[in-house]
């Protein structure tokens, strides 16, 4: 859901509010404007002539992006039978809009640009037999007898699936300033949609809010698009993301305003100014401290929140994780939440990065299989599990830059025993299998 | 909040460096190209150390920083190539008349050997001008080793070209 925000909502084919940034352009398209949420017409006859299709499959994957392609593909690798469901055109997720180089490893794709991985993604799993993917697809529900509902392109599946691999990753937040609703004001994630996949340029000259990662390196794509970029604020007194990446656009003079937030942006019709103010220890803003840039585009990058919808629908007992960006299913170290059956991998599990979802992916798929192939398999599964999970918390997550999201995520991992104990207190409202 | 001032600045000083062994000893860098990789932070990574060909780069764990053996490193550039954080840099003073610094470069336009460019240091603030002296690429990460004028090798981290 990242850089899919609802301000792109419009009429396609008379069909109310579609997301236009995910409709693909073709011949004879009919766009018209909505102002507002407009009630589809159910009685329309075009909604009868959709098809339903039943599914059976050993692996249910929701959600495309990094942890569930390296889910579908690990679990595919021990002869499972796979199907992934995502809304986009195209799989890939988040890694579509990233045009930066990887880091981590070379095993891990390190090095590769991000597209590159959902290249490489992409191929491995069309050639595969054992995997489904289903495109433009929206899970909308699940129900009793752990069947899933997925809308497909005139298509309704019906899906019974032994094992579901919940990767459904993460919204934006948003910011509260005076005329955040003026066109201009958008997400980071939705620039990175238009500029990095579509390649269309955004704006001329923008500010962006938040030094995290995704503030860093979407600045840095904005110059590389050939958009002046006046500042990057960020209101607590340290930069957020990684040194190289904030290295990166102050050499290109970018500055870097520490302790800034946004006041308000103004502008006829669309941003044409930002005002931006110094804080306090306590947040509160300076009097007189307010200064003005002349841009046409504000960029929010202030911290994403897990897309943890399914896992409530089925009964998931969640915690709020103020380290993981919010509400997320408890689960065990090999990501079995309290739906038995229902693995969880990625964003959805609490914001960290790229290189831990696709191993929180594969952890996932692993286990799956220990449950679901034969013998020799299911030991040869758990032993590579082993492994990952090993180098996931003893390398990866040790890099102190990494210790927010590794102490959020010791704090929502609990026991097998733990974890039988919930599931007697809280039972699930589903069960896949 | 951390103790480090290149967490408020997205810049790091050339004592930072020396204290973690990132800068070359002097008499290195009067023999030759010299690899400098800005890389201060235990960050998950280790992507220099296979594709070093001498195998000058060493970390015992992925979220060490890394270690140059300066008498291994033969200034190739490649590492500025690979690293997935810009971070690497190649200096040489060895010359009399100007010093040579390679930068990477992800920029259009691509700058051809013997273009006139823009010197910028960390802050991004124009030091001089430089002529470009080499330009390869990999993976749409240019390489480019630009003639500077003398004592602004540790001062030149990136280049741009004119529209």
């Amino acid at each position: 859901m990242i850089g899919k925000c609802s301000s792109c909502f419009m009429k396609v084919n008379g069909l109310p509010n579609v997301k236009t940034c995910r409709e693909p352009v073709k011949d004879g398209l009919v766009i018209e404007r909505q102002a507002g949420w407009i009630s589809p017409d159910t009685n329309n006859e075009e909604s009868s002539s959709v098809e339903l299709r039943e599914i059976d499959v050993d692996v249910l994957v929701v959600g495309g992006g990094p942890a569930g392609l390296s889910a579908a593909l690990k679990a595919s690798e021990y002869g499972l039978d796979v199907a992934v469901v995502d809304e986009h055109f195209k799989i890939g997720g988040q890694l579509l809009k990233q045009t930066h180089k990887f880091f981590g490893n070379v095993e891990l794709f390190g090095g590769m640009r991000g597209f590159q991985i959902a290249e490489e993604y992409s191929k491995k799993l069309k050639s595969s037999e054992k995997i489904r993917v289903l495109t433009r697809s929206v899970v909308y529900g699940v129900f009793r007898g752990g069947l899933v509902g997925v809308i497909g392109e005139n298509t309704h599946y019906v899906v019974k699936p032994k094992v579901v691999v919940g990767s459904t990753g993460a919204a934006e937040r948003y910011l509260d300033f005076l005329n955040n609703d003026l066109p201009g004001v958008v997400g980071a994630g939705g620039v990175q949609t238009i500029m990095n996949e579509y390649g269309v340029k955004p704006g001329e000259s923008a500010l962006v809010v938040g030094s995290g990662n995704v503030g860093l390196i979407v600045a840095y794509q904005l110059l590389q698009a050939g958009v002046a970029v006046r500042a990057i604020v960020e209101i607590l007194p340290e930069v957020g993301g990684w040194f190289v990446h904030a290295a990166k656009v102050r050499r290109y003079g970018v500055p870097i305003l520490l302790q800034h937030t946004v006041k308000a942006v103004y502008g006829d019709g669309r941003v044409r100014e930002v005002e931006v103010v110094a804080v306090d220890e306590n947040f509160n803003p300076v009097p007189g401290s307010e200064k003005r840039f002349k841009v046409d585009l504000v960029l929010l990058a202030v911290g994403l929140e897990p897309d943890t919808r399914f896992f409530s629908q089925c009964g998931a007992v969640m915690k709020w994780s103020p380290e993981l960006g919010g509400l997320v299913p408890l689960r065990t170290l090999d990501l079995e939440t309290s739906v038995r059956n229902l693995y969880i991998a990625g964003d959805a599990s609490g914001i960290e990065e790229a290189t831990t979802a696709i191993m929180e992916g594969q952890i996932a798929a692993l286990s799956a299989v220990s449950k679901l192939a034969d013998r020799s398999k299911a030991g040869r599964a758990e032993e590579e599990m082993e492994k990952i999970c090993k180098f996931l918390w003893e390398d990866y997550r040790t890099s102190p830059v990494l210790a927010r999201a590794r102490r959020g995520k010791q704090l929502v991992t609990v026991s097998r025993e733990e974890m039988e104990k919930i599931r007697v207190t809280y039972p699930p409202r589903v069960s896949f299998g | 909040m951390s103790e480090f001032p290149y967490r408020k600045t997205g810049v790091v000083s050339l004592e930072e460096l020396a204290r973690l062994n990132l800068l070359p000893p002097e008499e290195r860098l009067r023999k030759g190209p010299v690899a400098i990789l800005e890389c201060p932070e235990m960050i998950p990574c280790n992507i220099c150390v296979p594709y070093c060909p001498t195998k000058a780069i060493k970390m015992e764990r992925l979220i060490d920083v890394p270690a140059v053996d300066w008498d291994k490193c033969i200034g190739c550039g490649i590492c500025v190539a690979v690293c997935p954080g810009l971070a690497a840099f190649v200096v040489d003073t060895s010359k009399n008349d100007f010093d040579y610094v390679t930068v990477p470069h992800e920029f259009i336009p691509v700058p051809r050997v013997g273009d006139e460019v823009v010197l910028l240091n960390k802050l991004g603030e124009r030091i001089g001008r430089g002529t470009v002296v080499r330009i390869w690429e990999r993976n749409k990460t240019y390489v480019a080793t630009v003639r500077v004028p003398k004592g602004l090798s540790m001062e030149v981290r990136a280049i741009w070209v004119k529209q």
